[in-house]
């Protein structure tokens, strides 16, 4: 776990002064920074453009080569608010962050140190979301400052005095639209190379690795494109290596075993082909739909089917269909589809048919926020259906866990004869992580359902009276043959009418959970095994909490933290676990009331979910510290939430 | 008939044995005596027998509402869902296992209504099964609320004072529907009529839509009571490519010759509201079927993980 080296990153680099014509100068002869290479152990790069500008394409590229060269990397999508913003507005921001490390990265980090911008306007708009470190190095396109429009020139001016106020940002004005002029006549598609050259010459990156890069990223185009997008690289590269001096080393160290690099919905893609499920049956839904989008261009070489169904409801309904005729399939959506399928997923548990469903949650209520994140399906998961729903609940909290939670996900469904529900986030659905290369292995695909003969007379809800397991009847199993229903029923699938019929049959589908749970494990802790404050997450903020813990550490708060992999049922032993701390606390990308809040006290405080749910399985009076704002926790405001709890705690 | 093209169910075919009627029995049906489902009921029983459909590898998929009961009362295996969502349920087992044979069942509520989106798909999609909408132009289960189909004018619990509204005609929805491929109406008062019709449903290669003219005794018991009075209202389709009952030609001597394959008259067929048509409005055993085009390949384990492994260097750091 990599500790962020606050001092050599942010003191190095910063300038106390607002950037000057001088300043601008001393950039381009490198006079300004003293030693001209600064060694840091990690940095985070924002690119920004209006959208179609391919800021995006930039950073993906010098994400991925950063991970091939042996650096530790986060990345994540800036995405604007509107669908085909005007140029030159905040709101159409258009980008990515790259976090990258000497070691491993597990979070996007707090605020960027440098910054490459198309246009003043974009820029201002991290600025105001207090994306930037104070003393960010930015660079930015100078060809608005002597823009033939007077507005567009103004606009430039007061940019500028709003980004001087309170900062100590260095702003380097670089003539990107001059310079590519001199290469192509339209520079909308192209400046992200360009920019591109600038980080590689400034992070000095492998500049065959980058060329390899582009191949892979523009496989689909012509040579001509590749041949035009090398010389704007070269020309990026060439300009800053005259007019910059600015280096920046983070230090690389190529990982001994293999590696691959992806996002999270790209890793379930690929978790989805290695848990042997061979049909995906899905409706479009933001942030989900890069799962199918993957899958849809390869599946069919494993002999899968991706479905897109009708809507919501059919795609589950399409899923269970398959399940209960063969090998388990499965479905993939986010909050409002998760809605949608409430009443497919009650069926699938009171007819025992096994079914995956991956949430990849994003801000709710209602339509809420598409593209941005939260994790607040979580209770509706757990108790949205109508009656007593048992069901399997888990999260994985890194890119990696992506990959595997459907292998796994698979099986239990498969040996629970339930709906498995994994929540991802779009936090992890478009956040780029380097992670070991997974082994395939034979177990992880499964075999085909048992269709071996059964006698006539054989009981298709034959459960073990301990742990509620039964065999299923797929059809083609002789002699089994019988129908399901999502009426209560008894053994022989037969509508119940007997009062204890109903008793027995949710006794038997909640057994199941009991069972399976006595196969889990405690969570593992993070610092101390007993203390001050016991930091409990879930989810895709795992990274950013134990960022969080170290730096709370190393200021000498009693501080661990555990992370939950399964919600339902929650691991064995968290009670016992809470009680060797003083105080317990979820941090959790959902709403919960400020404890101070109006009106709020400790018995009408609604508190994050997570939260609401160990309070009611533990009796342990555990607190919360919880934000929606649509992106990711950063680490530094955890800490903040973490330094707040623990002055209120009696030993700190 | 079975279509046995799934390398992973192949070779699983049971014994060669004469299937009777008692083997495809299930319940003890607990429909309301005069209940058209009755007779519905016994014509697939009868269509498995003639076809020798094997029971384990048979699939009755239905709703909610009296005639999604249906399954229960087969002995063949059976899915009894969701109100409106018996069509994707079907969509999904043939996706997984085409060599099942499909039977969905359907109300006019269940079909018409809640479940109207998956109908409009499930024609185009054009999968190889047999849908039957058992219209009784009533809510039955839920005790007399109108529904799609109900006669305008007809009194129920939700419309005491008439059903305010000219009724949906699923035919003239069917036939309107991009790719669909077999659309036919039947009535439940005439067997061999219903019979010859499920068997040319069966064997047609797609997605066959019937609907099925009942009535509820409870609640819409005389809504056919004219045609039951004088047959020769009634007027039969017929061609050597649709449904052809020899036996009915004395009791219903009205008979139009259609070639099922004119769509165009088709829709005007259904449209005239003047006269009710039993028969095949529609079949074009040539579309293409979503079954055909989305096929699972069951490959071998070896081969994915080769194929894994080989997805996984694209992604290598």
């Amino acid at each position: 776990m990599p500790t962020r080296a606050e001092g050599e990153v942010e003191g190095s680099l910063g300038s106390a002064r607002a950037p000057t014509a001088t300043d601008r100068e001393a950039a381009r002869d490198g006079t300004l920074h003293g030693p001209s290479v600064v060694t840091v152990r990690e940095h985070t790069v924002e690119v920004v453009s209006d959208a179609g500008e391919g800021a995006q394409k930039c950073a993906q590229i010098f994400g991925a080569v950063s991970a091939k060269m042996g650096n530790g990397v986060w990345t994540v999508e800036i995405i604007p608010a509107e669908i085909q913003p005007p140029p030159r507005i905040p709101d159409g921001a258009s980008g990515n962050r790259v976090r990258i490390g000497e070691g491993p990265i597990t979070n996007w980090g707090d605020a960027a140190n440098l910054v490459v911008s198309f246009n003043e306007q974009v820029l201002l708009a991290r600025h105001r979301l207090g994306a930037l470190a104070k003393d960010a190095v930015i660079l930015l396109e100078n060809m608005w400052e002597t823009h033939p429009d007077e507005a567009i020139q103004r606009q430039w001016v007061e940019a500028l005095d709003e980004l001087g106020q309170d900062t100590s940002y260095t702003i380097i004005p670089v003539p990107m639209e001059e310079r590519c002029l001199t290469l192509v006549e339209e520079t909308r598609r192209g400046k992200n190379m360009f920019a591109l050259g600038l980080l590689a010459r400034i992070y000095d990156r492998d500049m065959e690795l980058v060329k390899a890069q582009i191949a892979h990223a523009f496989r689909k185009k012509s040579q001509e494109i590749y041949d035009r997008n090398v010389e704007l690289l070269e020309l990026g590269y060439g300009w800053a290596d005259e007019n910059l001096a600015l280096r920046i080393q983070v230090p690389t160290h190529p990982s001994e075993q293999p590696m691959v690099v992806m996002n999270g919905n790209q890793a379930l893609a690929l978790g989805a082909v290695a848990s042997g499920m061979e049909l995906c049956s899905m409706y479009p839904i933001t942030p989900a739909t890069s799962v199918s989008h993957y899958l849809a261009d390869i599946f069919e070489r494993f002999g899968g089917v991706v479905h897109q169904a009708e809507d919501e409801i059919a795609a589950a309904g399409v899923a269970i269909g398959a399940s209960y005729a063969g090998k388990v399939a499965f479905t993939v959506t986010s909050g409002p589809g998760l809605a949608l399928k409430t009443e497919f997923l009650g069926l699938a548990v009171m007819a025992e048919i096994p079914l995956v469903l991956v949430d990849v949650q994003r801000g709710g209520p209602s339509t809420g926020l598409p593209t941005k994140v939260e994790q607040s399906d979580l209770l509706a998961a757990l108790f949205g259906q109508p009656g007593d729903a048992p069901k399997v609940i888990l999260a994985p909290a890194t890119i990696e866990e992506c990959f595997h939670s459907l292998v796994g996900a698979r099986r239990i469904a498969e040996a629970l004869r339930c709906p498995v529900l994994v929540l991802t986030d779009a936090n992890l659905a478009t956040g780029v992580q380097p992670f070991p290369r997974p082994k395939p292995r034979e177990e992880w695909f499964g075999v085909g359902p048992d269709l071996s003969p059964v006698a006539d007379d054989a009981l298709p809800y034959d459960w073990n009276p301990e742990t509620g397991l039964s065999r299923r009847f797929v059809p083609g199993t002789p002699g089994g043959m019988h129908t399901v229903t999502g009426l209560s029923h008894d053994q022989r699938s037969r509508v119940a009418y007997a009062p204890a019929v109903h008793q027995q049959g949710c006794q038997m589908r909640s057994r199941k959970l009991a069972a399976f749970q006595q196969t889990l494990r405690p969570p593992a802790v993070y610092g101390d095994e007993s203390g001050g404050l016991l930091v409990v997450g879930w989810g895709s903020t795992k990274g950013a909490i134990e960022e969080a813990v170290d730096r709370a550490r190393e200021e000498g708060l009693r501080v661990s933290s555990t992370h939950l992999t399964f919600l339902s049922p929650l691991q064995p032993g968290l009670k016992k676990l809470f009680a060797r701390y003083e105080r317990v606390m979820t941090v959790e990308i959902n709403y919960s009331d400020a404890p101070d809040a109006p009106f709020i006290d400790d018995e009408n405080r609604r508190r994050g979910q997570l939260a609401w749910l160990l309070r009611a399985q533990t009796l342990t009076d555990v607190d919360c510290w919880t934000r929606v704002y649509g992106e990711p926790l950063r680490p530094g405001d955890i800490l903040q939430g973490i330094r707040v709890r623990a002055e209120q705690g009696a030993t700190p | 008939m079975s279509h046995l093209t799934c390398p992973l169910f192949s070779g699983i075919l049971t014994e060669e044995r004469e299937f009777r009627i008692e083997d495809y029995e299930g319940a003890v049906a607990r429909w309301c005596s005069g209940c058209g489902d009755h007779a519905v009921l016994a014509a697939a029983q009868r269509l498995l027998r003639s076809e020798q459909l094997p029971p384990d590898r048979t699939v009755f998929v239905s709703g909610i509402g009296c005639s999604s009961r249906f399954p229960h009362y087969m002995k063949t295996y059976g899915f009894h869902g969701l109100h409106g969502r018996a069509l994707p349920v079907a969509t999904g087992i043939k996706l997984n296992r085409p060599d099942l044979s499909v039977f969905v069942v359907m109300g006019d509520g269940d079909c018409c209504s809640i479940g109207a989106g998956h109908w409009i798909h499930a024609l185009r999609y054009n999968m190889d099964m047999t849908a039957l909408l058992l219209d009784n132009a009533i809510y039955g289960l839920t005790k007399n609320q109108t529904s799609p189909t109900t006669p305008q004018g007809h009194t129920s619990n939700t419309h005491p004072r008439g059903s305010r509204l000219p009724p949906l005609d699923p035919l003239s929805v069917s036939l309107g529907v991009t790719n669909a491929s077999f659309v036919a109406q039947t009535a439940e008062w005439i067997p061999a009529h219903l019979a010859a019709t499920l068997e040319a449903a069966h064997r047609h290669p797609g997605f066959a839509f019937i609907r099925i003219l009942q009535r509820c005794p409870e609640y819409t018991a005389d809504l056919y009571e004219d045609l039951l009075k004088d047959p020769a209202a009634v007027e039969l389709l017929v061609h050597d490519d649709g449904v052809n009952v020899p036996s009915l030609e004395r009791s219903h001597p009205h008979r139009l010759l259609h070639d099922p394959r004119d769509l165009d008259r088709a829709r005007s067929l259904a449209r005239d509201a003047s006269r009710i048509r039993l028969g095949v409005f529609f079949r074009d055993p040539s579309r293409p079927r979503y079954d055909d085009l989305f096929r699972i390949a069951h490959r071998p384990v070896a081969e994915k993980i080769e194929d894994l492994n080989r997805e996984l260097d694209r992604h290598a750091v």
